[in-house]
């Protein structure tokens, strides 16, 4: 008998459910939503990088029109401890926020604020990470001795010793400049306090909502079940919407002092001095090889600029840890030496952002190994077969402390020279060298953390909750209504998860309705962040599910007098095993089940709704891997670098929904790219940002973009029911590595080298100015 | 009230053609045509990404040309004929595009979608035979954070190919 559920179950390629509703105009995001009596807030913040307050006259804005009152941080921060919340006496960064004005209308609150007369002070500004710690550098907190905030250093094997043996030792010092996130839709909350009963609803653009429950209760003393958190339609999170923002917090505690709900809803130009940003790191890095091509050991030292403050909850150490826990995971080698520091600098703090660091050590391992290959001889991809940790060797801890278990670097490999013909474009390339053409192939292999599991955030103490919940009913009609603790921010997970249902319950997911974002509803549970929605939430919805399908067969054998283990699921109908034929439909299952239990045996016990959470106590993450693949050409003359193809090859587990997954790793490789080529915050010397606006800051169009290409391996997480991996940022990860490695090969012949990101026409050909004629370079 | 005046406050009278309707309405001198829509006549469906012109998030058509709507002063659309996207999709004009981005999944949070799509229908209107990087470009004003644009690029491919059949 066809199985319905085929066609909708695991492995079907549906469209993200929500697409018909958001695509006719009928979504419903932050700022589509009024409450009664709702205020705006708008925030004054400080003009300069760091500065003191030296007086403040609020009367005029106070009495502008529509102003329902103006809160300092005499106000507020109190109400937030021990958040380090509203400025008070001095600006650590630019826009740091200093008065909140809450008015009738956003444009009433702005227009008060122009009547606001200030003076500030400036004070000496630490711009950068070289700076922040060089001897006599202006110490950005009290009571500290310097600006270092964070230093880790790790060692394995022998490093010294490796080094010194290696016939080809290769150097480089990369830089990547600040980013944005830059989701389409900005930041934004409406804060509902209830002066009556004590209760306060926030709606909130985040990827969190029960993170944002148990700050909004802890810092603001409200008892924890009297908040609740709820997340409505969100034009994209990536990081961006799982921090905590002091203005943030300030509207909520706003809301509470007037009583009434109050919206805060970022605009673009206000999103560019006041959202967490990402990246901003300094990495020297070095790989020695023996002539035969077996790597001897790798060194990275890393420097990152942290910002003014630490990101509450992650702080900001994520980005410069991973970036050396991960870097050269995907290769055989035993000698490793590392260390990562984490500097205060008079700007925004850095945040969660799509990749967290991953990217950094995907271009330290692929420029390191493929600048290696060249210098040996050596062609890149057969490098990389002669090094990559073969599935024989797992499972293995890699040098940087990384657990892989069922990863597929080799076959990954061998899928992406197939999909883009590599021999092919190799003899092109040369061929077009000839003829003065500068093309580029580059591959960006990588190991990708997803999923993380209570190791990882226990031991700091974070109140972070990595599981995730499912309840089930089952309705009296038959249908199914399914309650996650996940977010869905775009990437479609609430669709994987109602497949994941469908496919257990034997019913189509028309059958199965999904709601999540909210706080209050559902099991505890964490949301979106680190690629884990499907890989944990999805779990946790199987065996849910599962549960589910144990009660109505119990149900369904007790009404027909059928042995339940000779019953089965399919086409929304009970069905016998062995026959294929209909039973009972879960409509009659539902009807008895709800309304006839007196038709049922006197103490038998009717359990349609149910519950599961599920978390692995005992593992850091999924390790998810790929391998990508870039084509570029480099406009000599110009500076100008075109992608010509794309290619991504991405083993997250069983892939629950191909269409999805092939979207997240088309959208994160966008970014990747757009990271390489264009993406910049440009700050001047004095820490002020000079291009916030969108017409200023470049991010990835249509045209300059490729078609791309993907492809999947798919080796299941073995500890799981499901075997699912996360996807959400491999696409990101390795395209960054490809475009980087892709750069420099097309500028080989040429003698220049890029290591400043983005690569913008300037820096090309700065490089290319820089270039050294003669090549091979020196060997050691 | 507060003793302080403000300027730009002042209202003008707005005659227009709005979704196919007659819209006639005060609206205030300084507010741009997305903000109207969303704000006073609760059409929330254009979306506001920037308010400086670049991302296209507020993409309308006035007289069946695409537009930004923060660029355009609620002013200024008197005696024209503006569409939103509920305007589109209620009417049936949008159905083939949609139908084809939904399949491909060529969008994700959806944020940019309605300007997108007011985008791509001016370019199927036109009926021309395309090639992907003419498409490319006729969407480079409309900016996506989340697809990638090669699934934006199939769906409008696959509906031009339609009318051309």
């Amino acid at each position: 008998m066809a199985s319905q559920a085929a066609s909708t179950g695991i492995g079907a390629r549906i469209p993200r459910r929500e697409l018909k509703r958001l695509l006719a105009g009928h979504g419903r995001y932050i700022d589509d939503i009024r409450l009664s009596r709702m205020l705006h807030a708008y925030f004054v913040r400080s003009p300069h990088p760091h500065a003191k307050l030296v007086s403040i006259d609020v009367q005029r804005a106070s009495r502008a029109p529509g102003v329902a009152g103006v809160l300092t941080a005499v106000e507020i921060n109190p109400r937030c401890e021990p958040f380090v919340g509203v400025a008070l006496h001095r600006a650590g960064h630019r826009s740091a926020p200093q008065r909140l004005f809450a008015a009738d209308s956003r444009a009433e609150a702005e227009d008060a604020a122009e009547l606001i007369e200030i003076e500030w002070q400036p004070l000496p500004v630490v711009a950068d990470q070289f700076q922040a710690i060089a001897p006599g550098a202006p110490v950005i907190h009290h009571g500290m001795p310097d600006n270092l905030a964070f230093d880790f250093t790790m060692e394995q094997g022998e490093p010294a010793k490796a080094f010194a043996e290696a016939d080809v030792v290769i150097e480089e010092e990369l830089r990547f400049e600040r980013q944005m996130a830059m989701t389409l839709e900005p930041r934004g909350l409406i804060a509902d306090f209830n002066p009556s009963d004590g209760s306060l609803t926030v709606i909130h653009a985040h990827q969190s909502p029960f993170q944002m429950q148990e700050i909004f209760a802890s810092h603001l003393g409200i008892p924890e079940h009297k908040v609740r958190v709820v997340a409505p339609d969100i034009g994209g999170g990536f990081g961006l919407k799982l921090n905590v923002h002091c203005d943030e917090i300030a509207t909520v505690v706003a809301s509470v002092i007037f009583g009434r709900p109050v919206k805060f809803c970022v605009d673009r130009l206000e999103s560019f001095v006041s959202d967490a940003q990402a990246r901003d790191h300094r990495i020297k890095c070095r790989i020695g090889c023996k002539r035969t091509g077996e790597i001897t050991a790798m060194e990275i030292d890393d420097i990152g600029a942290v910002g003014a403050y630490g990101m509450p909850m992650r702080f900001n150490v994520a980005e410069g840890m991973m970036a050396v826990v991960m870097t050269g995971a995907p290769y055989l080698f035993d000698s490793y030496r590392a260390r990562t520091r984490s500097v205060y600098v008079n700007k925004n703090l850095i945040g969660m952002y799509r990749g967290v660091g991953m990217p950094f050590a995907c271009i330290v391992g692929e420029l390191l190994t493929d600048l290696a290959a060249h210098e040996l001889g050596i062609d890149t991809v057969e490098f990389k077969r002669r090094n990559y940790r073969p599935k024989s060797a797992l499972p293995c801890v890699t040098p940087g402390g990384q657990r892989l278990e069922t990863v597929s670097f080799h076959e990954c490999l061998e899928r992406l020279v197939e999909l883009m013909d590599y021999d092919k474009l190799r003899q092109e390339q040369r061929e077009l060298r000839g003829r003065g053409i500068h093309r580029g192939i580059g591959i960006g292999t990588f190991c990708e953390q997803t999923a993380y599991g209570p190791p990882y955030y226990g031991p700091s103490g974070a109140a972070i909750s990595t599981q995730d919940g499912c309840t089930l009913r089952l309705e009296p009609s038959g249908s199914v209504r399914c309650l996650t603790s996940l977010t869905d921010q775009g990437q479609g997970t609430l669709t994987a998860v109602a497949q994941i249902v469908a496919e257990t319950l034997g019913t189509s997911v028309d059958e199965v309705s999904v709601a999540g974002n909210d706080s209050a509803i559902s099991t505890y549970g964490g949301g979106a962040w680190a690629s884990r929605g499907t890989a944990i939430g999805g779990e946790a919805a199987l065996r849910a599910s599962t549960v589910l399908k144990e009660n109505i067969l119990s149900l369904a054998s007790a009404i027909t007098q059928t042995p339940s283990d000779e019953l089965s699921l399919a086409n929304g109908q009970v069905i016998n095993s062995k026959t294929g034929l209909s039973v009972i439909s879960l409509a009659e299952v539902g009807r008895i089940g709800y309304f006839r239990q007196d038709t049922l045996p006197k103490d038998f016990d009717v359990q349609l709704s149910v519950n599961a959470s599920f978390v692995a106590n005992d593992k850091p993450y999924y390790m998810a891997n790929g391998v990508q693949a870039s084509y570029v050409e480099v406009d000599a003359d110009t500076g100008f670098i075109r992608l010509l193809g794309q290619w991504a090859v991405d083993d997250c587990g069983r892939v629950v929904n191909p269409l999805l997954v092939d979207e997240q790793v088309r959208g994160g490789t966008v970014q990747g790219i757009g990271a390489v080529l264009f993406e910049e915050c440009i700050y001047s010397e004095d820490a002020n940002l000079l291009n916030g606006t969108m017409a200023d800051y470049l991010v990835p169009m249509a045209y300059e973009m490729p078609d791309i290409v993907v492809s999947h391996v798919e080796t299941p997480e073995t500890s799981t029911r499901l075997g699912a991996k996360g996807i959400g940022e491999a696409g990101l990860i390795g395209a960054m590595g490809a475009v980087w490695v892709a750069v420099n090969d097309a500028l080989r012949p040429l003698g220049a080298r890029i290591t400043h990101q983005p690569f913008t026409p300037e820096r090309v050909l700065d490089a290319l100015a820089r270039a050294k004629p003669a090549e091979p370079p020196v060997r050691p | 009230m507060g003793d302080v005046e403000l300027i730009g406050d002042e209202e003008v009278e707005v005659v227009a053609t709005l979704n196919g309707k007659p819209l006639k309405r005060r609206a205030k001198a300084r507010q741009h045509l997305a903000d109207f829509l969303r704000q006073e006549l609760e059409l929330t469906g254009t979306h506001l990404g920037c308010e400086h012109g670049i991302c296209g998030a507020c993409t309308v058509l006035i007289d069946g040309r695409t537009a930004r709507g923060c660029l355009t002063l609620t002013a200024q659309i008197s005696g024209k004929s503006v569409e939103t996207i509920e305007g589109l999709s209620d009417n049936g004009r949008l159905a083939e595009l949609q139908q084809e981005f939904i399949a491909r999944n060529a969008a994700q949070c959806g944020f940019c979608s309605s300007g997108m799509l007011l985008t791509a229908y001016e370019l199927v209107q036109g009926g021309e035979k395309l090639s992907r990087s003419e498409i490319r470009e006729h969407i480079s004003g409309n900016m996506c954070r989340c697809t990638g644009y090669h699934a934006i690029v199939d769906a409008i491919e696959a509906v031009l190919a339609k009318g051309s059949r």
